[in-house]
């Protein structure tokens, strides 16, 4: 080997001199073989054929004026011929470029994705593997192969797998066709089924094999689809269940303690998220370099707020309303009334924008179908720990105990010297103050606007309807419930006639189970 | 015990003055067709469209108002779904009066402009029929009717009252506002029906047309009045007034409550029905807006705020708020909804009874 060296280098060396350089073969060749000829480069790209492609994409090579030769505008404006090398005079602006038509334009992006592949940057890589996968061209199989022997990091090397054997599904061999299906039958993506689908056809393939496999590949992936479809189905069913148990949680306490239905729990919602759009715009004017805290700092502010306007509202109104249930829901509606415009005047009729902080924008890519936003991820996690304090208030404090005490039976626990009107002002504080939690988290997932809460009001008490008062397992399972049914209904039937067809199954429920789901047990008649 | 003047001359003055009152009321809503019909447009007697619309409008929501009373301020159930079943009277005139248009829509058709745009080829099974006046009518007041019944009897069998009782009356005219928010339900979307021309033939903006919905509106108000007094003071009405104050010992009496109830509800929605299909040719428009829980729980607070389980005191109510609505969206629009929300505190708070109820129980101390 060692010998030959040289003799092959000189060989070489003769060759370039006998055979045109890039420049000239890309100019003469047929308008119709320039995309096959730069494919060809794609493949074994070199300084000169870079020079020469960059050339025909930037424009700079002209035909002559009678068509005999082709021009060159060198990086000064001249003008030269591209077989001898000397200048011509003439203006570019009279002259045609040579076409670039769309199979040639093709061909150029994977060749420029080619040169990506090597990119130190890995989504750089990651892009070029997609743009050339995209460019659906056989011949550019050995590059990726060979490019896929050097990857080191393993999802580049899986992309560059899936990419060749895309490419591999036109080769005209029945073997490598076949363990292209093969590898595509794993594939994630949605795109592959439309890929597969002409190789099960009569029409597309003559090997009965290959069909067989094609279709039995394209059954495979249907099924990981659907089963990642049910994945996020559940997904947002619960995400939307863990958005109205934070709406419903705070009413099913008032509701349990009080019997008396507060219209206005919507609005504590609308002031917690206001009450983040407030923290959002201190921290942004005081503390930017903070920002991305202030979501954290919106909690207990939000939480401080409507705890005392919802202490504020039993003590001033509601307190005076007992045993007047009715009454009750609407002078409660009278007071969210008035907290609407209210704070249409404060803050403006116009949704405010409140921005997502950084750590909460973007999504966890389970699949290439299946995305999981972080916000709605987040929002889950918090739930959950709002549910956990809330069970620990309920169950390990003394005001728990007390609201437990009031909640089944009132007048018993006023003779045994529960404080029962302190404990209805403090639960009613607590309630309202859980719904201000949940307005900072609504405020991360949709529009925050004065009417941000009546769009809650009406599924947050089917959530109570459903789920029963008095226990937080009630609650949670109407919530998760009526989320998760909502999500599974609404693909096939649209979300409208899907909340219907729910509210007519809360109707019928309650026939059987006019308590709802968790109801107390108890020997009281009105 | 300070009272009033007003209060004191009608302490005073007994009944009479009260009943004097309406007919005066009623002589006044009587002739103000007449005014709008035959005085000169400059004479300062002369009552313009504008008022006589206005005026027409309340009576509707007046009819509404005793509707409700009747099942809440009689039979002690807080219906949030009241304007479902004037929407749905609106929506079955509404059909006759799209398909009066005829040819002189925007495009000429056969269909209704919204299906057209929709491009619809046909009429849906269920506007068939809906040509003819007379059925549209059975419609308006069917339709709430029917609905009524189901939703009702599944719900007093199940002896759903008090505040979920409610919840579930919201949670339905939600849910029909939701339905007909959709194009393809086949009720115009959220634009609902308007640009009416006729009705019977008649120009629908016509003076003529214009005095007869109020006179009739006026006679139909009269007669729910009437009929309601025949009813409350029955022993249908009795026993009513019984399931409010203590449904159980009524069934341990031996009296079933879900016959009543499911009775008065369904005559409730159904006059609610009536008013809307009144309402609609004097407004000229219906859209799903009216469905909203907002305007349900509106009807409640002019029944409290003037006075429930009384007859005279819802009509009072709506008149009282909806007047001052009118006023309020043009002189003060940014504190309309503060009033408003003020007065549903303020009455359940300090009015138990209602404005009437406040007369009342002035009477009985004095």
């Amino acid at each position: 080997m060692q010998l030959f060296k040289p003799l092959i280098l000189l060989l070489s060396l003769c060759s370039s001199l006998v055979a045109a350089s890039p420049l000239t073969e890309l100019a003469h060749a047929d308008p119709a073989d320039r995309a096959g000829l730069i494919t060809q480069w794609t493949v074994q790209a070199d300084g000169p054929r870079r020079q020469a492609v960059a050339a025909l994409e930037e424009g700079r090579l002209f035909s002559s004026a009678d068509g005999s030769h082709v021009l060159l505008q060198g990086t000064d404006g001249k003008l030269s011929d591209v077989d001898s090398g000397q200048l011509v005079a003439g203006d570019a602006a009279s002259l045609d470029t040579l076409p670039v038509n769309n199979s040639v334009r093709s061909a150029l992006e994977a060749f420029h994705a080619a040169g990506d592949l090597a990119d130190p940057d890995r989504n750089k890589r990651l892009s070029a593997i997609q743009a050339l996968q995209d460019s659906a061209n056989p011949g550019l199989l050995p590059l990726l192969l060979s490019r896929q022997r050097q990857e080191q990091d393993s999802q580049v090397k899986q992309a560059l797998h899936m990419a060749s054997a895309r490419l591999q599904l036109a080769s005209p061999l029945v073997a490598q066709r076949l363990q292209a299906i093969g590898v595509l039958a794993d594939s994630a993506d949605p795109a592959t089924v439309s890929l597969l689908a002409p190789l099960a056809s009569e029409a597309g393939e003559q090997d009965a094999s290959v069909r067989a496999a094609a279709s039995q590949a394209i059954s495979a992936i249907k099924t990981s689809q659907w089963r990642y479809n049910m994945l996020g189905y559940a997904f947002s069913g619960i995400s939307l269940g863990s958005v109205l148990l934070l709406a419903a949680l705070g009413l099913a306490i008032t509701y349990g303690l009080l019997g008396v239905i507060n219209m206005a729990h919507g609005e504590m919602l609308m002031i917690g998220a206001y009450a983040s759009y407030v923290v959002q715009n201190l921290f942004r004017t005081w503390w930017p370099g903070a920002f991305d805290a202030y979501l954290l700092a919106a909690l207990p502010v939000a939480f401080a707020v409507t705890f005392v306007i919802g202490m504020a509202l039993e003590r001033l109104i509601i307190r005076h309303l007992y045993g007047r249930p009715l009454e009750t829901l609407l002078a409660t509606w009278g007071i969210s009334l008035m907290l609407i415009q209210a704070v249409r005047i404060l803050f403006g009729a116009q949704n405010v924008e409140v921005a997502n902080p950084s750590w909460l924008s973007g999504g966890w890519e389970i699949t290439p179908a299946l995305t999981l936003p972080y916000n709605r991820l987040a929002i889950i996690a918090f739930v959950a720990a709002v549910l956990v304090l809330t069970w620990l208030v309920l169950n390990k404090t003394r005001l728990g105990l007390f609201v437990r005490a009031v909640t089944q039976n009132r007048r018993m626990a006023d003779s045994v010297g529960v404080p029962t009107g302190k404990v209805d002002m403090l639960a009613f504080g607590l309630g309202s103050g859980i719904a201000g939690l949940g307005g900072v988290a609504l405020s991360q997932i949709g529009n925050v606007g004065p009417e941000l809460g009546q769009g809650y009001i009406v599924d947050s008490f089917m959530v109570v309807v459903l789920g029963g008062v008095g226990q937080l397992a009630g609650t949670v399972t109407g919530a998760m419930g009526l989320g998760i049914v909502n999500k599974i209904l609404e693909p096939s039937l649209g979300a409208v006639l899907g909340k219907i067809l729910i509210l007519g199954f809360i109707i019928l429920f309650i026939q059987k189970r006019p308590q709802g789901l968790f109801a107390l047990k108890g020997r009281v008649l009105d | 015990m300070q009272t009033s003047l007003s209060l004191r001359l009608a302490t005073r003055l007994g009944p009479q003055p009260l009943k004097l009152a309406g007919a005066a009321a009623l002589a006044v809503l009587l002739a103000m067709p007449a005014l709008h019909l035959w005085t000169d447009p400059a004479s300062s007697l002369h009552v313009s469209a504008y008022t006589l619309t206005l005026v027409g409008k309340i009576l509707c929501y007046a009819i509404v108002a005793l509707a409700m009373d009747l099942v809440w301020g009689y039979t002690g159930l807080l219906s949030l779904g009241h304007g479902l079943f004037f929407a749905l009277g609106g929506y079955g005139m509404g059909m006759y009066l799209m398909r009066a248009i005829g040819h002189d829509g925007n495009y000429q058709s056969d269909l209704p402009d919204f299906m057209v745009f929709l491009d619809w080829k046909s009429l849906p099974w269920f506007w068939q029929g809906s040509e003819h006046l007379a059925w549209a009518l059975c419609l308006a007041v069917g339709v709430p009717g029917l609905l009524a019944l189901v939703f009702g009897w599944l719900a007093f069998r199940s002896r759903i009252k008090g505040v979920y009782f409610s919840i579930m009356t919201q949670a339905l005219t939600y849910a029909a506002m939701l339905l007909f928010f959709r194009n393809e339900t086949g009720f115009g979307g959220n634009n609902g029906f308007t640009d009416f021309k006729r009705i019977l033939g008649y120009g629908i903006a016509a003076p003529g047309t214009r005095a007869t919905l109020f006179l009739l509106t006026v006679l139909l108000l009269v007669a729910a009045l009437a009929a309601g007094f025949w009813l409350v003071h029955s022993k249908f009405g009795r026993i009513l007034t019984a399931i409010r104050d203590a449904e159980s010992r009524l069934m341990f009496c031996g009296y079933n409550p879900l016959y009543y109830k499911l009775f008065i509800w369904v005559a409730s929605a159904m006059l609610c029905g009536l008013a809307g299909a009144l309402y609609v040719p004097q407004v000229g428009i219906i859209n799903p807006g009216e469905m909203s829980p907002a305007n349900s729980i509106e009807i409640a607070i002019w029944v409290a705020v003037g006075g429930r389980g009384s007859l005279i005191g819802p009509v009072l109510g709506a008149g009282f708020i909806n007047a001052a609505k009118s006023w309020f969206t043009v002189a003060f629009p940014e504190y309309w909804l503060f009033f408003l929300g003020a007065l549903f505190i303020a009455t359940t708070l300090f009015l138990p009874r209602g404005l009437l109820g406040l007369l009342r129980s002035h009477k009985e101390n004095a």
